[in-house]
Order: C-alpha cells, then sequence, then structure tokens
C-alpha cells in the first residue's frame, strides 16, 4: 500500500555451490558434480542435471543414476569465500550492493541504469565486468522488488516497470520458497501466485499468520522492503611514494616512521588494531620485497617503524651471495614503501599479565629476536617444542619465532627433573629385566606398534627400559597385568600390553600417545638433521648385521664414522627396533637402535636400517 | 672498596663507626659488583667454584672451549650453565648450533619458551650476535673458525656494557673465564646390556683477575638423578666402571624408584 517498490536489479550465478567448489577446490564443474547437504543434493552441475540429478535427491539415488558423478560436501563458508571477489566486482561498476546469498546479490536498479544507459546495457555491463575479472558466468533480472526480481534473473528478465504482477501471476507458488506453505496451498486449490494474491490480505493473514501475510505481499508484487546494502571494508593500507629513490637505510627509516604513524592513525579512527603487518618495499628497478611480521601484542606506531626498519636494513645492508637465503640486494633506491595490516582486530584495550610473561625483559628480548629476523628472515630463528616420537629428532619440532608452538606429534609432556621421591609406589619384588616382560607398553594408542624381542641370539638381552610409560594413575606393581597381545609387524616379535582398565578411568581427557620403543633418557646433547654414514665391525673385522629377527651377528668391536678413524666400542647395548608408520610407504621406517659407547669416554646412538648403520646422535 | 680501612681503623671510635657504614656504600667506579644478587645469574651449585662470582656475571664472557682432541660433554657443560639462569627467568639464544639437542636442553632444566635458536646466521654472525647481546641475558655462540681478534673484542665490550653474559663455544681469545672439559666418561653400558645412565665429567677453568688460578671440579653431566659433585677425595683414581649396581624400577606415572639390592 506504500506505491511502488524501488526497481531491484538481481545477479544471479546459476549453481553457485559448483562453481564455488571449482573455484576454491578445483574441482571441474563441466564434469558431473553433485553438492549433498545432509545427504540431500542441494546444487548440481549443468552435466549431472543433464544426466537426471535433481536437488532434494538422496546420495545414493543420485549415484545410480550417473555413476561417475563427483559429490561435494555443502561448504557455506567456501561458497561465501568465493563470492566475496564477485561482490567486489559488481561494486567496482555500482555503489551499494547487498548480499542476499553466496551467489546472489542485489542492487538497486535505478542509479546504474541512469549512468549506464538504460537498464539493459546497465544489465550487460554488469554481466560482463563479472565474467571478466572473476570468469564466473552470471544473469541479471530486473523487477520491481527484490523477490521479483530473483525470479526474473533465473530466465535473465528485465520485467518493465509495473508489470511485476503479471510477471509474478503465472509462478507456481513454490516459488514463494515456502515448502509448507505451498504445500497447504496446492491442497486448498491455490496453485499460481496470482491465486494467491487474489485472496484477501486480512483472511490470508487470519488462516495463515504472519509469514504468509508476508508471502501474500510478495506474490502480490508489494515487495517494499528496503535493501540493506553492505558497508565496503575499510582500506588500511597506506603507501608512500617517493620521488627521488631512497639509498640510505637512515633515510628510509626516516619515511617509515611518518608512514608508520598515518597508519596507526587510520587505525585507530577504525579503532581497529592489527596483529600482523605486511611491509612491502618496492625500488625504482622494480624489485619487491614482501615480509609479514608478527606479533604478539599489539603493534604500536613505534613498534611498526622499527620493523619496517629493520627489515630495510636487513634488505640494504644484505649480502647478495646467498642464494634462496634472503631477496638479492636491490640495485636501486626505494620509491614505494606499503604497510598491509593483517589480522585485524576490534581494539579492546590490551591487558598485559600482572606477574611474569609480559615484563620488559621479554619485551626486549622480543625486540632482539625479531631484529634478528630482521636481519636473516623469519624462518631463521626458531625455538624448539618437545612433543612424541621415538628417535631424538622426531621429538622436537622448530617452529618460528613468534608463531604458534604445537608439537608435530602429540606425546607426553617434556622429561622434566625426576620429581621428589614419595608419591612412588612401595619399594617391590617385581624386577623386570626378564626380557619378555620389561617394557610395560600399551598398544593402541601409539600410530604404531614396538615388537620387543622374545628370544634373541647371542645373549643379546632387551633393555630394561627403553619403554617408558606415559604419565597414568599410579598403579602398584601386582596390578600390572602382561597380556601378550597377536604379533604384529615384525616377525617373531611378541607385542606386550598392559590392559588398559585403569585408563578408560580417567574420564574423558585425551590420552596421550605413550610412544613405546622412545629412546630412555638421557637425551643426546647433540642430534643430527641428517645422520652420518658409519660402519661398525666385531672382534674379527667382519661387519656386524642384525638380522630381520632382530639377532646381531656378533659383538660390535669398532665403529668408523664416515671416513674417520676407527674407535673401539667398550660398551653397547641393542638392537632397540622400531617400525614405524609401515602403512605409509613414504614415511616408513624400520631401524634397529644401539647406544654405544667408546673407550675414549663418548657415547653414540647407532641405528641400523636396511644393512647401513647410521650414527643419530651423539650423547656430547 | 677496602681501601680506606687501614686510615680508618687509626681515627676516633665515633668517626670510625661513621666511615665503616659509608665505606660499604661507596666504593670505587672500577671495583666490581661486590656479589650482588640481580647483577650476577645463578648457576647449578657444582659449577659455582669454577666462576669467579659463584655465578654468571652480567657483561662477562664465559668461553666453553672444545679442546682437541675433544672430550665427550662439552655441549651439555653449556646446558649445564645455562639451566639455572633459565629456570630463574632468563632469557636465552643459541646462535650457530644447527645439531642442538632440545630434548637435552629440557633434562637439563632449560624452559625452551624462553631459548631462541638461531641454528644458522651464515656471515651475518657478528651483526646476528649483537642484536642478541642487546636484548637477550645470555648468549651462547658456536664461534665460527675465522673471526678477527677485533670482532670477537667488540662483541664481549658490547657484552659488558649492554649487561648480557656472552658463552662463546669453541676457541676464543680474551675471556673472563674458560671453561674445558678435560675428560668426560659415561657409565652404565656393559657389553650388551644396561643403558646410558650418567657421565662423570671434569671440568677445568681458567681465566683473569679473579679467575686466574686453575680450577677443575667433578660433575654428573647428567647424573643419574641429580647432578653431584664427586668428593676430591675420591679422586680419578677411581675406575669408570661397575657404577653401583642398581635395579630401575619403571613405575606408572613415570615415576622412577632407586633400589640397591
Amino acid at each position: 500500500m506504500t506505491g511502488v517498490p524501488p526497481r531491484a536489479l538481481l545477479l544471479w550465478c546459476p549453481d553457485w555451490p559448483v562453481l564455488a567448489a571449482e573455484i576454491v577446490d578445483g574441482v571441474p564443474a563441466t564434469g558431473p558434480v553433485a553438492v549433498l547437504h545432509a545427504n540431500r543434493v542441494v546444487a548440481c552441475s549443468e552435466r549431472a542435471r543433464a544426466e537426471g540429478i535433481r536437488r532434494g535427491l538422496r546420495r545414493r539415488e543420485a549415484q545410480g543414476r550417473c555413476p561417475h558423478l563427483t559429490v561435494l560436501d555443502h561448504d557455506p563458508g567456501r561458497d561465501a569465500r568465493a563470492f566475496e571477489p564477485v561482490v567486489a566486482a559488481v561494486e567496482e561498476v555500482v555503489a551499494g550492493v547487498e548480499v542476499i546469498r553466496p551467489g546472489a546479490c542485489v542492487t538497486a536498479a535505478r542509479g546504474p541504469s541512469r549512468y549506464l544507459g538504460g537498464e539493459e546495457a546497465a544489465a550487460e555491463r554488469i554481466v560482463e565486468h563479472v565474467a571478466q575479472s572473476c570468469a564466473v558466468e552470471s544473469q541479471v533480472g530486473i523487477a520491481d522488488g527484490v523477490f521479483a526480481a530473483g525470479l526474473a534473473a533465473r530466465e535473465g528478465r528485465i520485467v518493465p516497470p509495473g508489470d511485476t504482477a503479471g510477471f509474478l501471476s503465472g509462478r507456481p507458488v513454490e516459488a514463494l520458497g515456502r515448502p509448507a506453505l505451498a504445500d497447504l496451498l496446492r491442497r486448498l486449490g491455490v496453485r499460481t501466485l496470482g491465486d494467491f494474491a487474489a485472496l484477501p490480505a486480512g483472511d490470508v493473514l487470519a488462516r495463515f499468520g504472519f509469514d504468509g501475510a508476508l508471502a501474500h505481499r510478495l506474490a502480490a508484487g508489494r515487495d517494499d522492503r528496503p535493501l540493506a546494502v553492505r558497508q565496503p571494508p575499510a582500506d588500511l593500507t597506506v603507501t608512500a611514494d617517493h620521488d627521488e629513490p631512497i639509498e640510505r637505510v637512515d633515510a628510509a627509516a626516516f619515511a617509515a616512521r611518518t608512514l608508520a604513524e598515518r597508519l596507526h592513525e587510520r587505525l585507530s579512527a577504525y579503532g581497529l588494531a592489527c596483529t600482523r603487518l605486511g611491509i612491502e618495499a618496492v625500488t625504482a628497478h622494480g624489485q619487491e620485497l614482501h615480509r609479514v611480521w608478527r606479533h604478539d601484542g599489539l603493534l604500536t606506531a613505534a613498534a611498526i617503524a622499527d620493523r619496517v626498519r629493520w627489515q630495510l636494513d636487513g634488505w640494504l645492508s644484505g649480502s647478495s651471495g646467498r642464494g634462496g637465503a634472503r631477496p638479492a640486494r636491490p640495485t636501486a633506491g626505494i620509491i614505494r614503501l606499503r604497510l598491509v595490516p593483517d589480522g585485524v582486530l576490534a581494539q579492546a584495550g590490551l591487558q598485559p599479565g600482572l606477574w611474569g610473561e609480559t615484563g620488559a625483559e621479554r619485551d626486549r628480548a622480543h625486540r632482539a629476536l625479531s631484529r634478528v629476523q630482521g636481519i636473516l628472515g623469519p624462518e631463521a630463528v626458531v625455538t624448539a617444542v618437545l612433543g612424541g616420537g621415538r628417535s631424538p629428532a622426531d621429538q622436537v619440532r622448530l617452529v618460528p619465532w613468534g608463531d604458534e608452538r604445537v608439537p608435530a606429534r602429540p606425546g607426553p609432556p617434556p622429561p622434566l627433573p625426576l620429581p621428589p621421591v614419595g608419591a612412588v609406589s612401595p619399594p617391590v619384588a617385581a624386577v623386570l629385566p626378564c626380557p619378555s616382560a620389561a617394557p610395560a607398553s600399551s598398544v593402541g594408542s601409539g600410530p604404531s606398534t614396538v615388537s620387543v624381542p622374545e628370544v634373541s641370539p647371542p645373549a643379546v638381552s632387551a633393555p630394561v627400559a627403553p619403554v617408558s610409560v606415559a604419565p597414568a594413575p599410579v598403579v602398584a606393581p601386582a596390578q600390572l597385568p602382561v597380556v601378550p597381545v597377536a604379533a604384529a609387524g615384525s616377525g617373531g616379535g611378541v607385542v606386550v600390553a598392559r590392559a588398559g582398565g585403569r585408563r578408560a578411568g580417567r574420564g574423558g581427557a585425551v590420552p596421550e600417545p605413550p610412544w613405546p620403543g622412545r629412546i630412555p633418557p638421557p637425551a643426546p646433547a647433540v642430534v643430527l638433521s641428517t645422520p652420518l654414514a658409519a660402519e661398525v665391525h666385531d672382534a674379527a673385522g667382519e661387519p656386524v648385521m642384525v638380522s630381520a629377527r632382530l639377532a646381531v651377528s656378533a659383538p660390535p668391536a669398532r665403529v668408523t664414522v664416515g671416513t674417520g678413524r676407527p674407535a673401539e666400542i667398550s660398551g653397547w647395548v641393542g638392537p632397540w627396533p622400531v617400525d614405524e608408520r609401515w602403512w605409509a610407504p613414504a614415511e616408513v621406517r624400520r631401524r634397529a637402535r644401539f647406544q654405544v659407547c667408546l673407550v675414549d669416554g663418548s657415547a653414540l646412538l647407532l641405528a641400523v636400517e636396511g644393512g647401513q648403520w647410521l650414527v643419530e646422535a651423539i650423547y656430547d | 672498596m677496602t681501601k680506606h680501612d687501614g686510615g680508618l681503623v687509626r681515627m676516633a671510635g665515633r668517626m670510625v663507626v661513621g666511615s665503616a657504614a659509608l665505606a660499604e656504600l661507596v666504593r670505587p667506579a672500577s671495583a666490581p659488583d661486590p656479589a650482588g644478587g640481580h647483577r650476577v645469574l645463578p648457576v647449578r651449585a657444582e659449577l659455582t667454584g669454577l666462576l669467579p662470582n659463584r655465578g654468571l656475571r652480567r657483561g662477562s664472557t664465559v668461553a666453553v672451549g672444545t679442546g682437541q682432541p675433544r672430550h665427550s660433554g662439552t655441549t651439555s657443560l653449556v646446558l649445564a650453565l645455562l639451566a639455572e639462569a633459565s629456570r630463574a627467568g632468563s632469557w636465552c639464544a643459541v646462535v650457530g648450533v644447527p645439531t642442538f639437542g632440545a630434548g637435552a636442553a629440557a633434562e637439563a632444566g632449560i624452559a625452551l619458551d624462553r631459548l631462541a635458536l638461531v641454528p644458522d646466521p651464515g656471515p651475518e654472525w657478528p651483526t646476528v650476535v649483537a642484536a642478541l647481546i642487546d636484548g637477550v641475558d645470555v648468549v651462547v655462540t658456536a664461534v665460527p673458525a675465522t673471526i678477527s681478534a677485533s670482532v670477537s673484542t667488540r662483541l664481549a665490550a658490547r657484552a659488558r656494557q649492554r649487561g648480557s653474559v656472552l658463552v662463546p663455544y669453541g676457541r676464543w681469545d680474551g675471556a673472563d673465564v674458560t671453561l674445558q672439559v678435560v675428560r668426560g666418561v659415561w657409565q652404565g653400558l656393559g657389553s650388551g646390556r644396561g643403558r646410558l645412565r650418567r657421565r662423570e665429567v671434569t671440568v677445568s677453568a681458567r681465566g683473569r683477575g679473579a679467575a686466574a688460578r686453575p680450577k677443575e671440579v667433578k660433575v654428573w653431566l647428567p647424573g643419574d638423578e641429580a647432578t653431584r659433585v664427586i668428593p676430591r677425595s675420591a679422586g680419578p683414581g677411581v675406575p669408570p666402571v661397575a657404577p653401583p649396581r642398581r635395579l630401575r624400577v619403571v613405575a606408572a606415572g613415570g615415576r622412577r624408584t632407586e633400589v640397591r639390592p
């Protein structure tokens, strides 16, 4: 009753979930593709439609109609992400765009049609621009009101002003998008929107409620809801162009300081702060250096200026000799500096810790380490995180400074110095040096099995404690049931497991894998990232071999590392077998490890794999 | 610090009391800090005897030498030096050691989240070490083979000025103290049995000034429970084999009990 609804121009991309999967995941949309949600098809490609796939089909039925169908999961996030460039392209042509859902956006038709010379010209221009900038096919419908424009877009029609009611009247009631109401109306004999619109508004409200009344208004073409246009995201990037190329670091740092202050002003004007900052410098010869800086706290203007200076310092004073590790030294001065804030969040004030953590010491150390990152690159400064794993190298992951400290493999907490003796189970007679009963390990939670030699000739006794037990409730040793399980993996081994009854009682806590077969402490102080080849000989000078059944051919007597001189072995123990990741052919590792003590007092961690001896670590 | 003492004793009683009180507060600018708390970073009890201030004095250079032939235990000695300071909250950095064993560092008691590693500084080594000296309390660095005396002097001066402890690891002239492992013998490994348990390491220290007198101490690095000094009387005559025979029961919870038979 408020007059004619505003003209709306709706851009619709057919089968958007399928297209989004192509854009984001690279699934070719030209083949038969269906996107399913809750076991029902929500969208399918043209090819799949030709094969008889329809919306609402079950997965099994769809695959029955088209056996080579590619089935994807519905992901609204993926759809929205892929649609963002399309909206940006539309915004380049017209102002004020409302996104109805991923795959459809609407704008007022009046402005663009007057500016671009008619509604048809505007529609063509928008479709062409979207196709050119995003390579996405789309259709445009123009009508009075968003609802009618949506229906018009499915046919690519432009409904002349005032004809909207007539355009709508022939559509089926299902077009309302309310299945329950449509079903009811059909049973009442109302089949088209025109029939529905002809009903008295008061009666519709009384019979179908508010939603029915709203649907009634839509069906009559009186869709006068105004557009809720989105606010385009603020452009926070600050750029400084210099006519005179900057040749010296201090001049660049001075420029960076003013630039940083401008960025900070802009950020605070929007009430934002950034946690990551991209710094981009371009030289007169077109070389670019872009680096992203991370920061635990929020960057202040001075902190930004410091980082710009460090990065330029590292670049301008850099040596060009080391290829790959860092960009080559620039050949000309810098003509453009740009700061791109990333990881922007609402500035809600920074709460420093009361004790410890955020102190002056920490800030000082952070500045120094960030400085080194500026000189050598972000990956050059690392911290070590301990995790699970069997070999010393597996247990450590090096993460770049500033990144989240997450271990590579879940595992027990790092081996801390022993707790004071107290809550330990009483001294017992349960002596464990007998090989088959030795390591009480639990199978199942660890990603692989470890085999302990049952009988290992000649006189190779299994280690007493190569297997450390995960932190678990204290179990009196008398309750330690040792249950032999069927052998798996390497031949002849017996897998020993502790029944997990106590473990289950720990409630919902995620059990940490115990990593049976870990090298026992003390950990080696020198861990070689690439093991050194070695040769091990027995007293007679023959190479020492370890058979598949873990039999050592003779006690090792001499070890030769690389091309060095042979060293006499004064003590040794092994083999400690590991058979890791046998299910992944690329990562499979089957080794037997030895601890070896040399006559000069030093000790090595040796491993033999496929007949080749390796030095994995040095107990230095 | 004690320059005035001789004159003061001869003065009148009241003056003596007042000046003695002052003498405790006033000292020549060149004199070293009296063993004051925060000026010295703590080290393990058994290593205090080797260092002139019973700890890592801020601004000093404590070198760890790798002798020829190289003895087992040098890396563990570096870790042991850092451990107490790191536990007390100091930040540490290790430069140029790509084979650093983080597991051993954690076992030694170093807080890994306050330990930064720069495995490969390359030709920028002096710049990197200088930058770290500015912000980190203890900087351990492997010394490149070719290093000019002027660079090492500059770095030591920078550490003195910034109050950091520089721990060069390798050949380094002009350090306040140079620690060196003269002997390291592992124990616990028999022929086909046992496992590595502990190591007896003999560390010698020599240096300048207060540390000029060479010292030598024996420590367990790592020990089988807690590291401790071996009494001097035990001497080097004790055969390194046959450690006290113990059975180790691995109980649930990772706790261990030592049972002497």
